[in-house]
């Protein structure tokens, strides 16, 4: 099929690696994959700051360019919350607001995407590593993923899967929230850190890019040795 | 315009628009929960709640599951006798020296079986006298398998003070007493009453607790630190 | 003067690094967690119980006029005297003309959130009454002047020592580090009190239209006492409080347990239906029912949000709440904490002067997922940032969405953007984490990553 994919400002500008990890699985299962350069941002930063007219401001050009695509797979849960659940509101009784709701099921987290509808979870990938999971919490709680990623995890040669406590509990992250109020963020990644420090992971894995530059954020400056790294990296590994 | 119309008139005119139903915002995932009701959720949910058996015998094996738990002293036995004689041996660990109960068949036999200055709250007491009491013994309405719960009412218990201001509290029961659930005991509770409901029915369940210093179970807060239920 | 806000950052800096708080708070909460994920597995079906739950609060808020006035009715039948008290100011009124024409001079309490919100023992001590709070955790922190640090658990943020040092300061009691001890020290304490008080005063977890009873969650006994030994009783509850039946209760107090505090059902949970009745031996010879609204009606109002209302307080969302765990229960400043406060004090006390308590959320959703009655509580607070910044727009902030959709929208200028910024990063690095970085409410406690050579897009067009 034609996967329209949707890579996020941040993934586009800091971590292209996920983008193109992407790309190459995909391709690989013998997709075909689109990008339209137009498309750079959900608009959720405006959204949950309560600045919807200029949230849709955003939306509305992504909204009108997505609205032909077969599925739209993206590399954050947050940002496929976005699309998903949240445009439908966000559009609600505006001239798009059909086109909002149409977007809706055609719009899939990337884990997600390769686990359920496509049904694979063996990509062939190598990481010979010990890997703790943190679930982003729009993934987790907006989508309801959470054994899709674990799924995939399980068949990566060498990789071994370690539980963290609290693995569902926030990372402090929270888009403006982080600079917003950055003390209460920092305590929380710092607890979501010793967290995954207690398993003895040397890494910790994530599908949102946004917690683990919040996390990977505290890490540098603690001087910690582990790393952070996106699933869709590690799924690319050979 | 009297508070009661000022407050319902505010009440009505902020119910004119309609509120969607819960569970619209659901998460994609997961099993979704049942979302359709005939009848009362209530009823509807009392399958779904924490099981209290279907026999006697798996009730009384629930009830003395959820009493050991929270730290009740279940003792069924086979006769009255037999439970006046369990009665007879805390006595003596305890070293009681008054009793406490109320003028009701089974309760005032247990009390007088002990041979010890006895106060029937239901004749009018003093409230001192009463709360240096060793221990009182009421009857009750029903034993909740489910929850390991005692009903009682200020009716078949002799009052609101006699079953909370003893340091124990003994509970005497018929075996007939012992339901399934709470829903159960709510039937059963409005049976024995009708509309004429006496004006306290606590639901009790263990001795009294906290756990207000460090999450760190202690008895015995304000109410008893011990109840005894005693069956036969 | 500070403002709200003010007050809360000031507050949240000074406890999100405060380590032994992080500490008592994160042990106490897991042992919660674990003693509720027990209880939670022993419902055959839990999320289709909290269905049924939330089912049955919404057909009592969406009828709240029918079952209150049933509720009224049945109570006044039984020789109840029922008030209604609009605002905060009528409520502490009527119990303030109560207790004085009683005569009375020392009173009882046991917990009641209601009391806290409408600053009741404040009114009542400054009137010349003795009010002592019988719940351990209220009565430690009646001891040192504080509001509870969380609804349901008042003195959590105390250790032993902590309290103990308490306790010998101000009941002049032997030293101990016994919880046990230390519990036996207040028994002693308040037993006088049950016994002497004139007025017992109550709040109430759920009022019973069918039965028109009121029923009490607690595990101390203390409100059976309060309920007991006093000739006057008067319980204070606000109008959500409303359940249809009470057979009800087998749904509810289940949950509220479990949800609350990881226990199958709490300890004692009694229901009254009016002062001593003839023919029973004890009981209060008058009780008063104190119906209090305080703009719960406006809450009310807004469809949206109405299901706010169902909340039974049990305390499970602040409980999971990553953000409560850490800033801790006094740093909202309000009656109501954690999510579900963070919910509904915009509404009780106006939106402008506490919508940060919206904005300092992470939206996880620990919340939503918890909550026994199925509130939306964390899309509850996008919608409170919506109307917050719909009513009272900060220019700054709108500006910058505007420029940055405008940016956002031309490949263009987003290409030259992430230029600007990859051949700007010597400079940023040489003034981060000073005062002239603009990123410094991140970079002040996490690094910045490295700008790629190349990103995503440049990527892509290459390819091509």
């Amino acid at each position: 099929m034609t996967v329209t994919l949707f890579i996020p400002c941040f993934v586009d500008s800091l971590y292209p690696g996920v983008g193109i990890s992407m790309v190459r699985i995909l391709e690989r299962l013998g997709h075909r994959v689109v990008c339209p350069e137009e498309i750079a941002c959900c608009g959720q930063p405006a959204f949950n700051s309560g600045y919807w007219p200029e949230a849709r401001e955003v939306a509305g050009p992504v909204l009108r360019r997505l609205q032909d695509a077969e599925v739209v797979v993206i590399a954050s849960g947050s940002c496929g919350a976005m699309l998903k659940v949240f445009y439908p509101q966000l559009f609600a009784e505006t001239a798009q607001a059909e086109a909002a709701k149409a977007l809706s099921p055609k719009v899939w987290e990337f884990s997600s995407f390769l686990a359920d509808k496509l049904g694979v979870t063996d990509l062939g990938a190598r990481f010979p590593a010990k890997v703790t999971f943190h679930d982003g919490c729009h993934g987790l709680r907006e989508l309801g993923i959470k054994t899709a990623p674990r799924r995939l995890l399980e068949k990566v040669q060498g990789l071994e899967l370690v539980e963290m406590a609290d693995a569902e509990t926030c990372c402090g992250f929270g888009g403006t929230f982080s600079a917003k109020f950055p003390m209460i963020s920092t305590a929380m990644g710092e607890v979501k850190c010793a967290g995954a420090a207690e398993t003895g992971a040397d890494y910790i894995v994530s599908n949102d890019s946004s917690c683990l530059m919040h996390v990977q954020g505290l890490l540098s400056r603690q001087g910690s040795p582990i790393k952070t790294l996106h699933l869709a990296e590690i799924l690319a590994q050979r | 315009m009297t508070g009661r119309e000022k407050i319902l008139g505010r009440i009505r005119e902020a119910l004119t628009v309609p509120a969607p139903h819960p569970g619209a915002h659901d998460a994609h995932g997961g099993q979704a929960p049942h979302t359709s009701f005939k009848g009362r959720p209530v009823h509807v949910a009392r399958g779904w709640m924490p099981p209290g058996g279907d026999t006697f015998e798996e009730q009384v094996v629930r009830f003395r599951a959820a009493s050991t738990e929270l730290k009740t002293d279940f003792r069924f036995v086979g006769s009255r006798d037999e439970a006046f004689t369990e009665l007879a041996r805390i006595r003596d660990t305890e070293g009681w020296k008054s009793v406490a109960t109320h003028r009701a068949e089974q309760p005032s036999a247990a009390a007088a079986s002990l041979g010890l200055p006895v106060i029937h709250t239901d004749e009018g007491y003093d409230v001192d006298a009463l709360e240096s009491c060793d221990v009182g013994i009421s009857g009750c309405d029903v034993l909740v398998a489910q929850t390991g719960t005692v009903v009682v009412t200020n009716r078949s218990a002799g009052g609101r003070a006699l079953s909370v201001l003893p340091p124990h509290h003994v509970v005497v029961a018929t075996r007939d007493q012992l339901v399934r659930d709470l829903t159960a005991a709510f039937a059963r509770v409005q049976e024995t009453y009708g509309t004429g409901y006496p004006s306290m029915i606590s639901f009790i369940t263990g001795p009294s607790r906290t756990g207000d210093i460090e999450r760190i179970l202690v008895l015995g807060a304000h109410g008893p630190k011990k109840l005894t239920v005693l069956c036969w | 003067m500070t403002t709200h806000v003010q007050d809360f950052l000031a507050q949240a800096r000074v406890v999100t690094r405060d380590l032994r708080h992080r500490g008592l708070i994160q042990t106490a909460l897991r042992k919660y967690e674990t003693a509720r994920d027990r209880k939670k597995a022993a419902f055959n079906d839990w999320q289709s119980a909290r269905q049924a739950a939330a089912e049955t609060k919404w057909d009592a808020i969406n009828h709240l006029d029918t079952y209150l006035a049933e509720f009224a009715d049945k109570m006044e039948a039984r020789g109840t005297q029922v008030h209604w008290a609009g605002n905060a100011a009528e409520a502490r009124e009527i119990i303030l003309g109560i207790i004085r024409s009683k005569g009375a001079r020392s009173i009882i309490k046991s917990k009641a959130m209601t009391a806290e919100e409408i600053h009741l023992n404040d009114a009542m001590e400054k009137a010349g009454y003795e009010v002592v709070e019988s719940d351990l955790g209220e009565f430690i922190v009646q001891l040192r002047h504080e509001p509870p640090y969380h609804i349901v658990f008042p003195a959590m943020h105390l250790t032993r020592d902590d309290i103990n040092e308490l306790f010998q300061k101000e009941l002049g009691s032997a030293s101990t580090r016994e919880p046990e001890e230390l519990t036996m020290i207040a028994r002693r304490a308040l037993r006088r009190k049950y016994i002497t008080a004139d007025v017992g005063i109550t709040g109430a977890n759920f009022a019973i239209a069918e039965t028109g009873m009121i029923s009490i969650t607690e595990n101390e006994g203390n409100a059976r006492l309060t309920a007991a030994l006093p000739k006057t009783m008067i319980t204070l509850v606000g109008i959500e409080k409303v359940l249809p039946k009470l057979e009800d209760l087998a749904l509810f107090l289940p949950m509220l347990a479990t949800a609350g505090a990881g226990q199958t059902i709490t300890g004692y949970n009694t229901m009254y239906g009016g002062p001593r009745q003839p023919g029973e031996c004890d009981g209060p010879e008058e009780y008063h029912v104190v119906l209090l609204d305080n703009r719960r009606t406006e809450l009310l109002a807004d469809p949206e949000q109405r299901d706010a209302l169902h909340c039974i307080r049990c305390g499970a969302c602040l409980n999971v709440c990553p953000i409560f765990k850490n800033v801790g229960g006094h740093t909202y400043g309000t009656t109501y904490s954690g999510p579900v406060g963070s919910v509904i004090t915009p509404h009780l006390r106006g939106l402008q002067d506490w919508k940060h308590l919206s904005g300092s959320s992470s939206l996880c959703g620990a919340c939503t997922e918890a909550c026994p009655v199925k509130i939306d509580l964390h899309h509850h607070l996008l919608r409170n940032r919506r109307n917050a910044a719909f009513g009272e727009p900060s220019f700054f902030e709108r500006l910058a969405y505007r420029l940055f959709a405008f940016v956002i929208n031309r490949p263009g200028l987003y290409r030259f953007a992430k230029e600007a910024g990859r051949l700007t990063e010597p400079l940023q690095k040489l003034i981060r984490n000073t005062p002239l970085d603009p990123a410094r409410a991140w970079t002040g406690s996490r690094d910045l990553p490295p700008m790629p050579e190349q990103s995503f897009k440049e990527w892509w067009e290459e390819r091509r």
